[in-house]
């Protein structure tokens, strides 16, 4: 049971940011729901490179030689990056909406419809 | 008479030129605005080039391969690596090969159009620097054979396309628009991260390749595919995630907007390279083909009805891109359905997925050109409210004979190429269930109709007040045109040929999943 | 008869350069029947205006009709069905990633039930 925690918080981090991006009516707040989900899928693949009894592979000083191959980790952090990147151009986006419509409430913010 | 290091690293210079060439042109830029606009052509020209030569050593040599980081192009598996390809492959088939040629064709025009189009825009550094790379993004979707790397180049092309779609600001509406694209697109990319995550953690795999080899049809496979099918279909525009293309093809540059019907096919092939080739017949085919089939007919119909009341024009041409895209669903739907059953797939299958994979390339070039006109007409007019144009067919004659081509070629008349894609859809679809064939015939009539509208109210009648200054289009933008409007001529007059030499490959590329895993890991 | 620039579906044969042939021959027929015709038109003189029983003609904005109202009939005609369509489209960008997450769900019952 307790190995499957990451797990756990994986989905308890999906819900939450699910919940977050259609109840909540604030631009701003739906931004973070997004990143929060984000964190969510970051969290699964990270804990999905769990190697029992594996080492970083760093050749000085190694303790052992089953080294894990690092694939997983080069994964999150290039999804971190691309999370990054979003988040910066939609809160920007955000901003030039704020200035030019004068609100961030997503039901308001509705001159493209049908 | 091509050295060989150039055609060794083609698929490498596919990437690297258009990225290069988005970087220096601000730096470039700072000399004046021409140095900058010939420096976007010479790029956008020698990116082309790279993309018919990459084309043409497919075609007549088979499957090209390149592996980044190696010591030779095609060594995929390293010897000490216990038989995994470890690297990223970059694996160019036919399928992929057709994508590249209608990257570069449809960039190469639209990149002449734009240099007098948005002449008159500000921040324009920004602009062609993010411009090309979204081609290249689309470049690197296509050529991709590895997961994770499409991934990647799904993000680059979204986070792309949302900032030229938001470029125009517009009292606002254009950042609406893109932030609507943004969000739709994020979520789409988390489902495909959630669905790689899987697979990865079953498989230890990320090669598409070997994955192929290796997977089955548990019940995570099948959470991975719906999730793949998810994010795919709603970022090229299937109904019911349809809402974002109206939003975002009409606020964009219309030379962005020609583009990003390339970037949302480049996603619709993303769809069938990932069913066909990383699936293959580990899937239950007929729910997934009947799945693909019933979201094609939905497009189809929600697409065309949806358009005929539209009052803006580039609105209008985005609600028919999602119609199309419906025929491109429905035909290769068809051809996945049947996809274990070997009779059934010779007698109709083929045909039908030539038949949708056909409508990609004649759509991209006569849907590119139909929105370029949009964009000259409203780049003469200042006005995009069907409304308040009329008569303008007096003064703007080439422009009116482009938008004849356009529209006779979506709606599937003779001889233009649209009848050809749509002729092999109708009768491989009939074979399958005839209610379909109906339907798309129906949607097909209406696609006129509402073109016809169009053609009536822009250019028909008589000068309305304050239309009667308007001149003719300048001249980039019409031989812009005019380079999307031959390829539609020409591939209306000779289907056979390009059916036979671009197309029917393409088709069989798909199909054949054990040729792909034999071509990536064994080697050479 | 099948040349070497005719398409062939499983089922039948689409020649473009045959329909070229036909229409050209079609569009030769009609020619000769416009030239022997009688012509006497004069553009530009009162023969070409158009007569609406000696009335004054309106300025030609106000009678064009335009691209919004020319298909009056058909979306008539089909109200029921645009009337649940196009409230549809409401223009929340939430709404649009509740339809990605409903398709999501009905294509997972879908696949994993049948």
């Amino acid at each position: 049971m307790l190995w499957n925690l990451p797990y756990i918080v994986v989905v308890l981090l999906a819900v939450i940011g699910l919940a977050i991006i259609f109840l909540k009516r604030n631009l701003i707040k739906i931004f973070l729901g997004v990143s929060i989900l984000t964190s969510a899928v970051n969290l699964f693949i990270i804990a999905l490179g769990y190697r029992e009894g594996g080492i970083a592979p760093i050749y000085t000083y190694a303790a052992s030689e089953k080294m894990v191959m690092a694939t997983p980790q080069a994964l999150t952090l290039t999804s971190i990056v691309i999370g990054v990147a979003t988040s910066a151009l939609m809160l920007s986006f955000a901003v030039i909406i704020y200035k030019m419509y004068g609100t961030v409430n997503v039901d308001e913010i509705r001159e493209l419809k049908e | 008479m091509i050295p060989g290091y150039i055609t060794t690293n083609a698929p490498a210079l596919l990437i690297a030129v258009p990225l290069l060439g988005a970087f220096l042109s601000p730096l470039i830029g700072r000399i004046s605005r021409d140095a900058r606009a010939l420096w976007v052509l010479a790029v956008m020209t020698l990116t082309a080039l790279i993309g018919y030569l990459v084309a043409f050593l497919v075609y007549t040599e088979g499957t090209l391969l390149y592996v980044f980081g190696a010591t030779e192009a095609t060594l995929t598996i390293p010897p000490d690596s216990g038989g995994i390809p470890i690297r990223i492959i970059f694996t160019i088939d036919a399928m992929s090969a057709l994508m590249v040629t209608i990257a570069v064709t449809v960039g190469f025009a639209v990149i002449l159009y734009s240099l007098t189009s948005d002449s008159r825009r500000s921040g324009l550094e920004a602009y062609y620097t993010i411009f090309l790379l979204m081609i290249g993004a689309v470049l690197g979707m296509v050529s991709t054979g590895d997961l994770f790397n499409f991934f990647v180049f799904l993000e680059i092309s979204s986070l792309a396309s949302a900032g030229l779609i938001a470029y125009k600001v517009e009292r606002g509406r254009a950042v609406e628009a893109g932030l609507k694209y943004l969000l739709v697109s994020t979520i789409g990319g988390i489902f495909f991260l959630f669905a790689i995550g899987i697979l990865y953690g079953q498989y230890n795999a990320l090669n598409i390749a070997m994955l192929a080899d290796m997977i089955q049809w548990t019940p995570l496979d099948k959470l991975a595919l719906v999730l793949i099918i998810a994010a795919l279909a709603a970022k090229c525009g299937a109904v019911p995630m349809h809402f974002w293309t109206p939003d975002a093809y009409s606020m964009a540059p219309s030379a962005v907007t020609a583009m990003l019907v390339v970037a949302s096919q480049a996603s619709l092939y993303g769809l069938f390279r990932f069913c066909f080739t990383l699936y293959g017949v580990t899937l239950n085919y007929l729910t997934i083909g009947w799945v693909i089939i019933i979201l094609g007919v939905l497009s189809m119909i929600v697409g065309v009805t949806m358009a005929i009341p539209q009052k803006d024009i580039k609105r209008l041409m985005a609600y028919h891109a999602v119609s199309q895209t419906g025929y491109m669903l429905l035909g290769v739907g068809v051809g996945l359905a049947v996809l274990g059953d070997q009779a059934l797939l010779s007698s109709y299958g083929t045909t039908a997925m030539e038949g949708g994979i056909f409508h990609i390339f004649n759509h991209a070039m006569y849907k590119g050109l139909l929105f370029l006109t949009a964009g000259a007409i409203i780049y003469q007019v200042g006005t995009s409210d069907l409304n308040r144009m009329g008569g303008l067919g007096h003064r703007m004659k080439w422009t009116m004979i482009f938008f004849i081509i356009g529209s006779l070629a979506i709606a599937g008349i003779p001889p233009f190429n649209g009848f050809a894609s749509k002729f092999l859809i109708y009768e491989s679809v009939f074979a399958f269930s005839p209610i379909l064939s109906i339907i798309a015939m129906v949607v097909s009539i209406l696609t006129l109709a509402s073109f016809v509208k169009v053609f009536h109210s822009v250019f028909m009648g008589p000068p309305l007040p304050g239309n009667e200054q308007v001149t003719e289009a300048p001249k980039t933008m019409l031989i812009g045109m005019a380079i999307l409007a031959t390829i539609v001529i020409v591939s209306g007059i000779f289907p056979q040929f390009f059916v036979q030499n671009l197309i029917a490959p393409a088709a069989q590329a798909l199909i054949d999943q054990a040729g792909y895993v034999a071509t990536v890991l064994g080697g050479v | 008869m099948a040349f070497a620039t005719s398409l062939s579906s499983g089922f039948g044969i689409w020649d473009p350069v045959l329909w070229i042939i036909a229409i050209i021959i079609g569009l030769v027929i009609a020619w000769l029947l416009w030239r022997s015709g009688v012509s006497a038109y004069k553009k530009g003189t009162d023969q070409a205006r158009p007569y609406l029983s000696g009335n004054p003609e309106p300025s030609k904005g106000d009678v064009h009709i335009r691209a919004g109202n020319l298909y009056w009939g058909f979306t008539e005609g089909i109200k029921g069905y645009y009337q649940r369509v196009i409230p549809l489209h409401t223009g929340i960008a939430t709404d649009y990633l509740l339809w990605i997450f409903w398709v999501a769900g009905i294509l997972l019952i879908i696949v994993m039930v049948v």
